[in-house]
């Protein structure tokens, strides 16, 4: 795997951040260990060879998955794997998919999609053609139960969904929309409690163990390589739907990346994200009213 | 296995895991807390995911203190009794703030106690207590013995009176607890942890 070559506009790495890099927090609780100092060597590292920006995320959470992968590569250290991952791509390769977390399923949280359903489709429809931005996509479940959404609601044939994620192998199953059928039983649940009307089988082909959704759902979906982190934004949208991404942001990305969802939205445009996620907090405060606090869905201020 | 007791001297973040029963051993453990109360106490209860908890609701009338559900990147704020919402792993970060997260479960569960008071451990060494109550998985023993290597304060329900066993018993098993107590003795431990905690 070679470094990220995805689109950029001229924005790129020199609009990242004004503020220095790598200032230590305010109120740091306990100095840097010698597992800090390596994990935020590995980041640097990563983002010098190959344009992943991992810098910013959240401390934890990054720790506990670095760890992780350490135990599962047999490697007695971050140092020792960032030794690797500098000379050998397939180990970038391989660490990516524990540095990104996966969402786990289709209409998660059936309220959000409720919402959705009957506050901002009927919006929608005052629109011509309609451009939907799924941020941070992973694996595409959020992806297809947006589609499903937007058809049943008649909506599907005029809107085009920008479907985005930074793990390469992500947007690949994402692409081919294919899942454990187990899975997509439970999901059903989920499709319902969101308003879902039909028999959710009539979405997806099931063989052995796997659902294949229907592709025509996604005839009008672009699956890209985007990094809220260093890139720009590239359409003018009337909904992001960016949810369990931003907790992953330390405060500073979480600003860059609601940066680039006003930048994105059209006038009076809507931004849906995750159940415990939230703008209040964040340089955007004022700049998103509230359209559904309990459901996580803002609109642009005019 | 340690021969003396840990002083209850310098914490300053307190973490309280629990499971099956774990309502109503909160209600005794938390019960009659001063209104001047300085610590921050963090509490995960295990609940179904999916369902929103009243966690909040129920404790704000019972604590003469602040009461919140543990936000994504909240400072972690004296004086405030937190609980950590369903469906998300709750970190403590370095920089004394809270972080979510959506990895798979933990012992089936997320929240899971054991990855709260690890990253506890790790973010407040020596200044974190961790208590554990009643529940019927494993929950919580490698977080609470993380929290004991990293110098922090153990304590835990005593099996033979906590309404399921299981969980308490799993961490005396995993690593001998500062701390062995029935809840009213836990109640007192806290309370002596909040008289000795510098403001």
């Amino acid at each position: 795997m070679k470094g990220r070559h995805h689109v950029r506009d001229d924005g790129g790495a020199e609009a990242r951040r004004e503020a220095p890099p790598a200032a230590a927090p305010a109120l740091a609780a306990q100095p840097p260990s010698d597992v800090d100092i390596e994990l935020r060597l590995l980041m640097e590292a990563i983002y010098l060879k190959y344009n992943h920006d991992f810098r910013d995320y959240t401390g934890a959470s990054q720790k506990r998955r670095v760890l992780y992968a350490l135990s599962q590569m047999n490697l007695p250290s971050i140092s020792a794997l960032q030794e690797r991952v500098l000379r050998d791509p397939n180990v970038f390769a391989r660490l990516l998919q524990y540095l990104t977390v996966p969402v786990s399923e289709m209409f998660r949280d059936p309220s959000y999609f409720l919402a959705l359903r009957r506050q901002v489709a009927p919006l929608l429809h005052t629109y011509p053609s309609v451009k939907v931005w799924v941020a941070g996509c992973s694996t595409g479940e959020e992806v297809y139960s947006l589609a499903i959404l937007l058809h049943e609601e008649g909506l599907l044939k005029r809107t085009r969904i920008y479907a985005t994620d930074i793990n390469p192998d992500s947007l690949e199953k994402a692409r081919q929309g294919i899942y454990a059928l187990e899975a997509v039983r439970n999901y059903t649940v989920n499709y319902q409690r969101a308003g879902g009307v039909r028999a959710f089988s009539d979405y997806y082909t099931a063989a052995y163990d796997a659902a294949r959704f229907d592709p025509q759902l996604c005839a009008d979906v672009i699956f890209a390589d985007h990094s809220l982190a260093t890139d720009s934004v590239f359409a003018e949208t009337q909904l992001v739907s960016c949810r369990n991404v931003l907790i992953y942001f330390n405060r500073q990305l979480q600003d860059r990346a609601l940066g680039l969802f006003h930048d994105s939205l059209s006038h009076r445009g809507f931004l849906g994200l995750g159940a415990k996620e939230s703008i209040d907090f964040s340089g955007y405060a004022g700049r998103f009213d509230v359209m559904a606090r309990a459901e996580r869905i803002f609109r642009k201020a005019g | 296995m340690r021969h003396a007791v840990r002083s209850t001297q310098g914490i300053e973040l307190v973490i309280v895991g629990a499971s099956a029963g774990g309502i109503e051993a909160l209600f005794l453990l938390l019960a009659d807390l001063p209104a001047d109360w300085r610590l921050p106490l963090v509490v995960l209860l295990h609940l179904p995911e999916g369902h929103e908890s009243h966690l909040v609701e129920v404790f704000r009338y019972r604590v003469p203190f602040a009461v919140e559900e543990a936000q994504d990147k909240a400072p972690i704020e004296a004086g405030t009794l937190y609980f950590a919402a369903p469906g998300y792993h709750l970190s403590v970060e370095r920089d004394a703030s809270f972080s979510l997260s959506c990895e798979a479960p933990v012992h089936y569960s997320r929240p899971s106690i054991d990855l709260l008071m690890m990253s506890a451990a790790d973010a407040y060494g020596e200044r974190v207590a961790g208590f554990l109550l009643t529940g019927a998985n494993d929950d919580g023993a490698r977080g609470l013995r993380q929290i004991h290597q990293a110098g922090g304060l153990t304590a835990v329900q005593d099996p033979a009176v906590a309404h399921v066993p299981t969980m308490p018993q799993a961490a005396i098993d995993a690593d001998p607890p500062d701390f062995v107590l029935p809840l009213a003795g836990l109640h007192d431990l806290l309370l002596q942890l909040d008289a000795h905690h510098a403001p």
